[in-house]
């Protein structure tokens, strides 16, 4: 059996993989998946811990967290598409009219 | 869970379900609106919220979990259910108008600040902090789409979008802490979390659990060194939204660092470990907001920084882990509503079609050719900057009182400070209202009565909550009591 420690340390890598995706990548899809990635990361801990207190809350938790996200994709995709409609683009550093 | 149980937290929930449900009948109301007809819309959105009203002073009473211990009806959850309910019945009567004149589909706004509402609520009845990320995201969802609904507008499809970006981002890092500390203790439910750190149960995992829950709610309440998305969304969403915005979701994230830091990680060593840092993100938002506010060219920007600043001060009372600070909150997050609702329905006034916008030469010589609005708008400045005898006063006296109390002098000393400086930019406003000739910009149209009674309505709040606080801040100290009874 894998150790508790080993899951605990994909799920901290993978979130900080998507993290560090949301904050360098420009292009607006990519930040969409690595919010994705965010998520997932944190449901993996929770299965983990819902297998090391053997309880059955974290499982429940992980299908609201999954829930959530898909709301989330929804409502950025579609965001996402109004700003694709005016621009032709994704790229966030066409997003600078309200920086001064 | 039997179906008694059931029903009877089905029963206690009522206040919430009646905005959802509210929120629902518009979605279907407006459907079959015609031009003429559609202030129903407004007129529905009203009678819920006040029906809700009603509920909210019917369910209120001691602590009671319902649905199995996720959700927790009481007093502090009946105040602010009634201050989000005001807030949202103040936004319908602010938007009547601005809906009319910007061309927004009505039916989707109402029912979106409706959802939105609902979120706020249940995040101050949330007795598991998976409630809270739940509630949290009902009502950021909501507001990112109210914040693009400008949909033709580039600076509203901005706004939405960097709203969305990083408060999802935020989102995720709450989550994460929600994960750690559930792998932490086990538990998520707060009175259990109260407890098991009560038995001494702490490791290092707890501590990083709940340094991920402050930058989650940080950044919905936008304290400084999480507020980079403000002032943006701020100025790009569409006014009547901003002004939500700034109401709305920052008392939520308030009464959701409540419910976790006040109910939850309450005990005295945990609270030796928060503390000091809720201090010195108070400190750096009082500080950045006010001098950053001061540079600014728009009016609109500067009201967005100036919200930032007042989360600080808000913050401040956070500090305080006591009666007086956890009701100088309450107090002063009604007093915003008002100060912030106000300005932002003067602004949405005043707003040109074209040029520069929301510049502060619009304002030039309002004293002369708009007597009572610029009265307005200059109770409004001077409610924010804290002169006597308005609530903004009033709540920044019991803020700081609260620091002292708790020991912070000099966080308290920084907050007078910082509140000098605010002064500058404020009355600046009023200088141009009153000692400029007006510039000849076009005429204001005529107010409508709704967003009159939305000024009436501010102005007397916040005179009345400033020349009588005892009132609210007497309901505000009775919601909060039962946070302390065990300790005391």
């Amino acid at each position: 059996m894998i150790p508790l420690p080993h899951y605990l340390t994909v799920s901290a890598i993978l979130f900080t993989t998507g993290a560090i995706g949301v904050l360098m990548r420009r292009n607006a899809l990519i930040m969409l998946m690595s919010l994705e990635l965010m998520l997932n990361a944190v449901n993996l801990s929770f299965v983990a811990y819902a297998r090391l207190h053997q309880d059955m809350g974290g499982h429940v938790f992980v299908f609201l967290s999954i829930t959530v996200a898909a709301v989330e994709a929804a409502v950025g995709l579609a965001i996402l598409l109004t700003i694709f409609r005016t621009r032709a683009t994704v790229d966030v550093d066409n997003l600078h009219l309200l920086q001064r | 869970m039997d179906a008694t149980a059931l029903l009877e937290s089905t029963g206690a929930l009522l206040p919430h379900l009646t905005v959802l449900v509210t929120g629902l009948v518009i979605l279907t109301l407006d459907l079959f609106l015609t031009p003429q007809s559609r202030y129903l819309n407004e007129v529905v959105g009203l009678i819920g919220l006040l029906v809700a009203f009603l509920f909210t002073l019917s369910t209120a009473g001691a602590p009671r979990q319902v649905f199995m211990a996720m959700a927790v009806v009481d007093y502090l959850g009946a105040f602010f259910n009634a201050t989000f309910l005001l807030i949202a019945a103040l936004t319908i009567l602010l938007s009547a108008s601005y809906v009319r004149r910007e061309g927004v589909s009505a039916g989707e706004y109402y029912a979106l600040v409706l959802f939105a509402t609902t979120g706020f609520m249940f995040v101050a009845a949330a007795a598991d902090l998976i409630m809270v990320f739940l509630a949290i995201e009902t009502l950021s969802i909501a507001t990112y789409i109210l914040a693009g609904l400008l949909r033709e507008d580039p600076h509203s499809q901005e706004a939405a979008f960097k709203y969305f970006m990083l408060g999802a981002l935020s989102s995720a890092f709450f989550l994460y802490g929600i994960a750690t500390i559930y792998g932490a203790l086990g538990n998520t439910n707060l009175v259990n979390v109260a407890q098991a750190l009560g038995q001494g149960d702490f490791s290092p995992l707890l501590l990083m659990g709940m340094a991920l829950l402050i930058v989650g709610l940080g950044f919905k309440a936008a304290v400084v060194p999480f507020h980079m998305w403000a002032p943006d969304v701020y100025e790009g969403a569409p006014t009547a939204v901003t002004a939500f915005m700034t109401a709305g979701p920052k008392a939520a994230a308030f009464a959701a660092f409540l419910r976790v830091f006040f109910q939850g990680f309450t005990t005295p060593d945990m609270v030796q470990h928060w503390a000091p840092i809720f201090a010195f993100l108070a400190a750096l938002t009082m500080i950045l907001g006010n001098f950053v506010a001061m540079a600014q060219q728009s009016l609109k920007r500067m009201l967005a920084y100036s919200s930032i600043a007042h989360a600080g001060y808000a913050f401040v009372a956070l500090v305080a882990h006591n009666t007086l600070g956890a009701s100088s909150i309450l107090y002063y997050l009604v007093a915003y509503t008002l100060m912030s609702l106000g300005s932002f329905t003067v602004l949405m006034v005043v707003a040109r079609r074209e040029g520069p916008l929301y510049a502060f030469d619009d304002y030039a010589g309002l004293g002369t050719t708009h007597p009572l609005l610029a009265a307005m708008m200059a109770l409004f400045m001077f409610a924010l900057a804290g002169f006597p005898p308005t609530a903004g006063f009033a709540g920044k006296f019991y803020v700081f009182s609260a620091a002292v109390q708790a020991g912070y002098y000099w966080l308290a000393l920084i907050g007078l400070l910082t509140s000098v400086v605010s002064v500058v930019y404020y009355t600046r406003v009023v200088m141009l209202m009153y000692m400029r000739e007006p510039n000849g910009a076009q005429p204001i149209p005529r107010l409508a009565p709704t967003t009159m009674a939305v000024l009436g309505i501010t102005a007397i709040g916040i005179l009345y909550m400033g020349i009588f606080p005892g009132g609210v801040m007497r309901l505000a100290e009775h919601s909060v009591a039962f946070l302390f009874q065990a300790k005391m």
